[in-house]
């Protein structure tokens, strides 16, 4: 167990470092400079490109580069180039603002995705399981853009609330309970739209994974028994169905900072997405490469953590 | 002469009564869905073909960047008034099949030319991370007694994993010069991962097989044993990854277009027609839906045809009739 979890902290480590090259890499030897971004702009006089390639190590060679963004970025003094704010201040705050997000799309797929999954595994090529899989192909197709201006359309001119932003802006005097209502519907159409492809995807794997369970010996026997279908399905099956999912729980980690660009920019939602896809627009190399690295230190402790959930629940497991 | 023999004696006695082929096509045409996503994807298909022929060139059918500006959010099916155009401005088919956009030109004409961007962007990315993905995957698979080659491409698809993938794609259309091959590329060369790791695993269970022993022993080389008696062994499964990928592709194309780092203007994508109609979305509502409904029904044929691509390329499947 010791040995196991000390030998993948290595090796993700590892992983680490060359995700941080690549990246670094990726992003440096693109056409194009940070200083060149507005060659137009009459106050960008060449003494100031020249003080700005001074100030961040540009004019250093690529792995002194690399060294110096990395010495700042672990002592945490990585700055943004566009604002000179600190990244770290900066991802913070808009990580405050997906996180609501996340949670909510979170909760949405979990508690919608088991009992769908389940009852079209029950019914299996019943109407009821094929609408559903039929469905969950629509909700997998659609792109994420138009699917969002659908719900748009449909809430706005049904509900008449605003649904853009995080909240209506000048509600000063507005009760309590207006306040609330309109955070909750601000709320509502970004986590869905986050939600759609988890709940189709999710629950085709609950799906399968009961039918699995369903064809075994074990099951028969519970049958012949003479045990209640109820007791069949929800004890014997769906105990030994839910093993899978509990090491699914590391694997939404990413979800944290993978915030959806294209959802987060069409409702103006300050989010992670839309900073990184204002980063990527600015050339703020300190950001985009914080974002990344992020997102990478959670995909691998993702994986880590599902590997040592695995170890956990399952017995026949041994290393 | 020698090979119509042995033909003829296989026949008799040792081939089965349907081929390979017949079988698969047993079980997929009991499948409605997959059926009716062939159909949708053989439609496209032609479309696309005649979209490339209609709307290029110096004198095309259908222009679709012809501005009129007098003729601007036309709803579909509205006939055009033939007194404020200039004879070569009149639509083709003398009326907007599918409305106007916000400059007067063509929808019709517009989604024609999508049609063949989307085509190509699809078979290309998935082309480049097929082909990827199946060279690492068998090498790692083949050599995999070399702890060497097959722990070095693991670690490189660890390090691709880590990437979220549509930011990734997203930096280096951005930060590369605007071109539909940037982006083709782009795609390919971060979505080989998966397709590595599964045509990795056939092929550790492939090399244990009767088969690659006895080519090992009569001396046939490496690359011999693996493109022509093994790989075809492994193919299912890339056929329906390949499927699915094509659909993936077309979605971010259509999100990368959305965005504004598609294909750059005037070339028209599905993507960027829905971006350019998302300001008049109550005006003009077509300038959404029509795009919208579009990528969803082809992107639901390719899913549809994939999954069912699985099921009849699936050997378990296959004697349960």
């Amino acid at each position: 167990m010791l040995s196991f979890i000390g030998r993948s902290l290595i090796q993700k480590t590892i992983t680490l470092f060359f995700v941080s090259v690549v990246s670094f890499l990726i992003i440096h030897l693109a056409p194009g400079e940070p200083s060149q971004v507005d060659p137009l702009n009459p106050k960008f006089t060449p003494e100031m490109v020249e003080r700005f390639q001074k100030a961040f190590h540009l004019d250093r060679a690529l792995h002194v580069q690399y060294l110096y963004f990395y010495r700042d970025f672990f002592t945490g003094k990585t700055v943004s180039w566009k604002d000179n704010q600190s990244v770290v201040v900066k991802i913070w705050e808009r990580f405050l603002n997906s996180l609501p997000l996340f949670i909510v799309g979170t909760i949405i797929t979990w508690t919608l995705s088991f009992p769908v999954g389940i009852r079209a595994a029950i019914f299996r090529g019943g109407l009821y399981d094929r609408s559903t899989t039929f469905f969950s192909y629509l909700l997998i197709s659609i792109p994420g853009f138009f699917f969002a201006y659908i719900l748009i359309i449909f809430v706005v001119n049904h509900f008449h609330v605003p649904v853009i932003g995080m909240e209506t802006f000048g509600l000063g005097e507005a009760s309590w309970w207006h306040v609330v209502m309109d955070r909750v519907w601000h709320l509502l159409l970004p986590s869905v739209l986050g939600a759609t492809g988890g709940i189709a995807v999710l629950s085709r794997y609950v799906r399968s994974q009961m039918l699995e369970v369903e064809g075994q010996d074990y099951i028969r026997t519970a049958r012949a028994k003479g045990l209640s279908p109820d007791q069949v399905h929800y004890k014997h099956a769906l105990r030994n169905a839910l093993l899978p999912f509990v090491t699914m729980f590391g694997l939404i980690l990413p979800g944290l900072i993978g915030g959806s660009v294209i959802i987060e920019s069409i409702f103006s939602w300050p989010g992670m997405g839309r900073m990184a896809y204002e980063a990527i627009l600015a050339r703020d190399y300190p950001v985009i490469l914080t974002v990344n690295f992020i997102s990478a230190v959670l995909v691998l402790a993702g994986t880590f953590v599902s590997d040592l959930l695995y170890l956990v629940v399952d017995p026949r497991i041994r290393l | 002469m020698n090979s119509t023999v042995s033909a003829s004696v296989a026949d008799t006695h040792l081939a089965p009564k349907e081929g390979r082929f017949e079988q698969f096509w047993q079980v997929l045409r009991e499948n409605s869905l997959a059926i009716a996503g062939l159909a949708i994807f053989m439609v496209f298909f032609c479309v696309a073909l005649l979209g490339l022929v209609l709307t290029s060139g110096p004198e095309p059918v259908f222009d679709p960047a012809l501005v009129r500006l007098q003729e601007k959010l036309r709803p579909p099916f509205s006939s055009p008034h033939i007194g404020s155009l200039q004879p070569e401005e009149i639509p083709t088919l003398g009326i907007y099949l599918l409305g106007t956009d916000d400059l007067g030109r063509d929808v019709f004409a517009r989604m024609l030319q999508g049609a063949w961007v989307s085509l190509t962007v699809g078979f290309v990315a998935v082309g480049i991370s097929v082909l990827i993905g199946v060279f690492m995957g068998s090498m790692a698979g083949y050599f995999g007694q070399y702890r060497i080659i097959d722990t070095l491409i693991m670690r490189i698809v660890d390090i691709m994993l880590c990437f979220p993938s549509f930011f990734l794609i997203l930096t280096v259309v951005a930060l590369l010069p605007a071109s539909i091959y940037n982006i083709m590329i782009v795609i390919g060369l971060t979505s080989w991962m998966g397709t590595a790791r599964f045509v990795r695993a056939e092929f550790l269970s492939l090399r244990e097989q009767d088969f690659v022993i006895a080519a090992t022993a009569l001396g046939v080389g490496h690359f011999r044993i693996i493109f022509r008696h093994m790989l075809p062994n492994a193919v299912a499964p890339v056929l329906v990854s390949a499927t699915i990928g094509i659909a993936t592709a077309i979605l971010t194309e259509a999100g990368l277009s959305f965005l504004g780092f598609g294909v750059p203007p005037p070339h028209a994508t599905w993507g960027n027609v829905l971006s350019d109609g998302k300001a008049f979305i109550f005006d003009a509502p077509w300038l959404t839906f029509i795009p919208g409904f579009t990528i969803l029904i082809v992107v639901l044929s390719f899913n549809l045809f994939g999954e069912g691509l699985r099921d009849a390329l699936n050997p378990k499947l296959r004697g349960r009739r």
